[in-house]
């Protein structure tokens, strides 16, 4: 029996604040180095840290929505160990009296639904960036960016409940949905406001505990899963040739798919933690939590849920429906404009996110409204306008936000729909194709929708299809067609 | 008189009446300065430039009619507050090429009352020390006798005060650092309830003990200095909210009926005898004024120098941890950046300095924290509920400063354990909170000797009261140190009779 995988996650978030936790300095990402600083956020001699209010609502809306435990009485303390692009050479973090603690997160494998528990979350101030010039080992000079020191991190810390890398990439997605979905952080890891470091460990089974190793900094949901894949791998292979596993801190090589070590435990640091003498305890009232908590918004599971539920779509609409706010809401109020769910949800999680995808855009960053939409989505359904009108449609709709009507007259786009006019069309294609109605009047139905597709072809897209093929089949009993093709046909198709 | 013998508030009347302006006043002071400063020794830097600029400022201001409670009297500033554009050297070697590049709000507060600030003074490396002997430029002298030190850690600022180089000056007190020297020196000091003044630019030494404090010729000049600086500062978080009351008005107020305790354990210690004598001495003037003495018990008073010299350095040995020599300050080469930041440490701190960061470092360290810090967390608790509960009966305690006379330079500076008992009488008042104010009460051996009024949190008007009445009934405050005599006071002089 191979030994059970034990896995638990450090999750580092960038919060979403106009400035830095400790200061006033801008916290926007990409600015030219050391420009968003100032004497407390360089730590400059005399100076103090002044708490970010939003920083600490953004904490208290993620604890409820995680279902956390808010402590009534919390502080910060300093961890104290020497590096250059740490301006006071300590960290404002929390280490005994985190704010929360105890929350969960159900996660759904192939696997089935379980749940996740989180141990504690807590606020603490970012690190500026060393930027050394060649490698790490053999740099000549080193230069420091201080854009980012003190910018409000998260720290989410899980208890040890996952037993596979799967698990361990569905809890981040999850955990993502969540923090993205209450505009706490935009988690993007490649910008590095999400960062993961994942213990991770073999149990030979019966609950003993095997000797976890610590994999940091990794930067893409895919370099977590890839990294513990890894690890797992390393660590069976070590106990499957009796090489003891050693407890340190490994790095990911994304490069080479392995993971590397970096520091053994012996080299650990003493952080010489102790209370922050600058700041007052953290005391936020019941009154305060219970506002966010009643004021926090539907999540994406529930939403998720209730899509399913309420308006009878597949519950795979539902979850890509559910993957941001914008989206979710902009169903919704495509329904409430007459849409039907089904009709709005193709629309939504077809054409219309493939149009954003390629020009990199976000539903709100466009004029269309759920109104327009839903106008649209009618008129396919009237017969004004063909399926695939309504694709050129949408494509000007997304650009322009007119009216789907107005376009429509613009442009002459409307269906054809009269019986004498599809018929006229038909004739035209049946008589330059006499093999294919043969064909298809023997029964031949492959060749249908080469004949349908030439009727829309030749009338612009505009032809109603139901109709075209109404004409077709009246169509085929009145052609004269040579017998002799005939039998050769059934021959042939002896 | 000369000008220079004048108060702050003496002068403020004088500037007020046109009698003179801050420039003629400014320059008088920096003539008696570079006259007074080869011997004493009190300025590490002279701000001649900035000070004519401010004082020609604070006579432009008088003249459209603006008037304020500091504007144009002349002010030293303790070297480890931050004036933009100015060294800001906390005595150590590792900051010696360091400038501010911003205000602390002391000085900002000041600025913008057209004080007129003359330049920073000498104290011990990061305010450690009760003598100005650990600075890393060069020693102070006691104004009224060189060989022997001014205290410390503001000993450049109680020394320039008291050989009447400023009028005031501003310290900063973590174990008694204003009220020592000041005792020592022979003026007023005051040490304000932790959160009255904020540390915003006081360059940290032990965040939670830290305060800025007054050094002074009177109580009256102690009230109006404190009237400017003090108040909530959204830039610290533990400055209290809380309004900040007319100290200057509240002197002119009836005194009313005080009830002085006078702690038992403070007159058992190594209470040098002159000193004992002077203080019971001063504890009869206030019975004279018909107030009463009450004896109360501080059972755990005898821990405070034990828990302060733990948690003073365990919060040094962090707030000092960002001078590594990368982004300012000295650096010393070296092959990698850990041995550059040991190396730079080595060099720019002094042996006083390292001792406390290497004290603290020990305290704070994994499986020693509960031991030490925690339990040192734990006695300070207890102090203050003495404090607490005395303070139901007494409106303030009377007490010594320090256990003897100015010491001779040198005497104590190779027995760290026998300096750090200076503070003695001084620390428990930090380790509390509380706002403690020194008062000279006589001579021994021609040194000057002080007591200490210790009051309820917040309640500095009591004490300034209480002080402004001693010093109605006494005359020690007005004696000037033997320095004086000899030195110029300024050329205008004349003008001022």
């Amino acid at each position: 029996m191979s030994p059970e995988i034990i896995i638990g996650l450090e999750v580092h978030v960038e919060l979403l604040t106009e400035s830095k936790l400790f200061c006033g300095c801008s916290t926007k990402f990409g600015n030219p180095p050391n420009t968003n600083v100032c004497p407390v956020c360089l730590g400059l001699p005399g100076v103090l840290p002044v708490l970010n209010r939003k920083a600490v609502e953004h904490l208290i809306r993620t604890a409820c929505a995680l279902s956390c435990t808010i402590a009534p009485r919390s502080k910060f303390d300093r961890k104290n160990y020497f590096y250059p692009d740490m301006p006071k050479n300590f960290q404002i973090s929390q280490y005994d009296l985190p704010l929360a603690t105890a929350g969960k997160l159900s996660i759904v494998t192939a696997g089935g639904e379980k749940t996740i528990t989180i141990k504690r979350i807590h606020l603490e101030e970012d690190t500026g960036k060393s930027v050394h010039k060649g490698t790490i080992d053999c740099s000549l000079s080193t230069l420091e960016d201080y854009n980012r020191a003190g910018v409000p991190l998260l720290e989410i810390v899980t208890e040890p409940d996952m037993r596979s890398p799967e698990e361990a990439h569905v809890f981040l997605t999850g955990l993502k949905d969540i923090l993205r979905w209450l505009a706490v952080s935009d988690c993007k890891m490649e910008e590095g406001s999400l960062r993961c470091d994942a213990n991770i460990s073999l149990s030979p089974g019966d609950g003993v505990l095997g000797t976890k190793t610590e994999i940091k900094n990794l930067n893409s949901f895919k370099s977590v899963r890839e990294a513990l894949e890894h690890e797992a791998a390393r660590q069976q292979k070590c106990l499957a040739s009796g090489i003891a596993i050693v407890q340190e801190t490994r790095g990911w090589d994304e490069k080479k798919s392995v993971t590397i070590p970096m520091r053994s435990k012996e080299a650990e640091y003493d952080y010489r933690y102790f209370p922050e003498p600058d700041l007052l305890p953290l005391e936020p009232g019941a009154q305060w939590i219970r506002e966010f908590r009643e004021a926090l918004p539907e999540l994406p599971a529930e939403k998720r849920e209730r899509f399913v539920r309420d308006y009878r779509i597949p519950s795979y609409d539902s979850s890509v429906l559910t993957s941001s706010p914008a989206m979710a809401d902009f169903f919704e109020a495509t329904v409430r404009c007459g849409a039907s769910p089904k009709a709005g949800s193709n629309w939504l999680m077809g054409d219309i996110s493939r149009i954003l995808n390629d020009k990199s855009l976000s539903l709100d960053e466009t004029p269309l409204t759920p109104g327009r939409l839903a106008g649209m989505i009618d008129l396919v359904e009237k017969g004004t306008v063909s399926g695939k009108t309504a694709k050129s449609l949408i494509e000007e709709m997304l650009a322009t936000g007119k009216d789907p009507l107005e376009i429509v007259k613009e442009r002459g786009l409307t269906q054809i729909s009269g019986e004498d006019a599809i018929q006229a069309l038909v004739i035209e294609v049946a008589q330059a194709n006499t093999e294919a109605m043969h064909s298809l009047r023997k029964g031949n139905e492959k060749v249908r929708g080469f004949l349908v597709g030439q009727v829309m072809k030749a009338s612009k897209g505009r032809a109603n299809p139901s109709m075209v093929n109404k004409v077709l089949d009246g169509l085929l009993g009145a052609l004269p067609l040579p017998e002799a093709r005939q039998d050769e046909d059934d021959h042939i198709r002896g | 008189m000369e000008l220079h013998e004048f108060t702050a508030g003496d002068i403020r009347k004088l500037l007020r009446e046109r009698k003179i302006s801050s420039v003629e006043l400014t320059r008088a002071y920096l003539e008696r300065i570079s006259a007074l400063d080869d011997r004493l020794k009190a300025f590490i830097t002279v701000t001649k430039d900035m000070a004519l600029e401010m004082a020609a400022a604070a006579d432009k201001a008088f003249g459209e009619g603006r008037e304020s409670t500091v504007g144009g009297i002349p002010l030293a500033l303790k070297d480890n507050l931050s004036v933009k554009g100015i060294p800001c050297t906390c005595g150590s070697s590792i900051l010696q090429n360091y400038v501010a590049p911003y205000n602390a709000t002391v000085v900002e507060r000041l600025v913008s009352e057209n004080s007129v600030i003359m330049g920073k003074t000498n104290m011990d490396e990061f305010a450690m020390g009760s003598s100005t002997e650990n600075s890393a430029f060069f020693t102070t002298g006691n104004p009224w006798d060189l060989s022997r030190v001014p205290g410390g850690s503001s000993g450049g600022s109680a020394a320039a005060v008291a050989a009447r180089m400023v009028p005031w000056a501003l310290g900063s007190d973590t174990g008694g650092s204003v009220r020592q020297p000041a005792a020592f020196c022979g003026i007023t000091g005051l040490k304000p309830t932790y959160g009255l003044i904020s540390r915003y630019g006081l360059v940290a030494y032990a965040s939670s003990l830290d305060q800025i404090g007054i050094l002074s010729r009177n109580t009256e000049d102690c009230a109006l200095l404190l009237k400017a600086i003090a108040g909530q500062d959204r830039r610290d978080s533990t400055s209290a909210g809380i309004p900040v009351p007319d100290y200057e008005a509240a002197l002119r107020g009836k005194e009313g009926n005080f009830t002085i305790g006078i702690v038992e354990e403070f007159f058992q210690q190594s209470l040098d005898d002159g000193i004992r004598t002077l203080i019971e001495q001063a504890a009869h003037v206030f019975e004279g004024m018909g107030w009463s003495l009450k004896r109360v018990s501080f059972p755990h008073i005898r821990y405070s120098l034990a828990s302060y010299y733990i948690i003073a350095p365990a919060e040094a040995s962090s707030n000092l941890a960002r001078y590594d020599g990368s982004r300012y300050g000295l650096r010393e080469p070296a092959e990698t950046t850990i041995s550059m930041f040991k190396r730079s440490r080595e060099k720019g701190f002094g042996a006083e300095v390292k001792r406390r960061i290497m004290m603290g470092t020990y305290t704070l360290s994994a499986g020693y924290y509960d031991a030490y810090y925690l339990k040192a967390q734990k006695v300070r608790t207890l102090i203050k509920r003495d404090f607490d509960e005395a303070f139901r009966e007494c409106s303030f305690i009377l007490a010594p400063v320090t256990p003897t006379a100015p010491f001779r330079k040198g005497e104590n500076i190779d027995d760290p354990l026998k300096m750090y008992l200076s503070d003695i009488y001084t620390v428990s008042v930090n380790l509390a909170g509380l706002p403690g104010l020194v008062l000279p009460c006589g001579f021994s051996g021609g040194l000057p000797v002080a007591l200490q009024l210790i009051g309820k949190p917040f309640d500095e008007v009591t004490l300034l009261r209480a002080g402004t009445a001693f010093q109605r009934a006494t005359d020690f405050h007005l004696k000037n140190p033997p320095l004086g005599e000899a030195v110029p006071g300024g050329s205008i002089k004349e003008s001022m009779k």
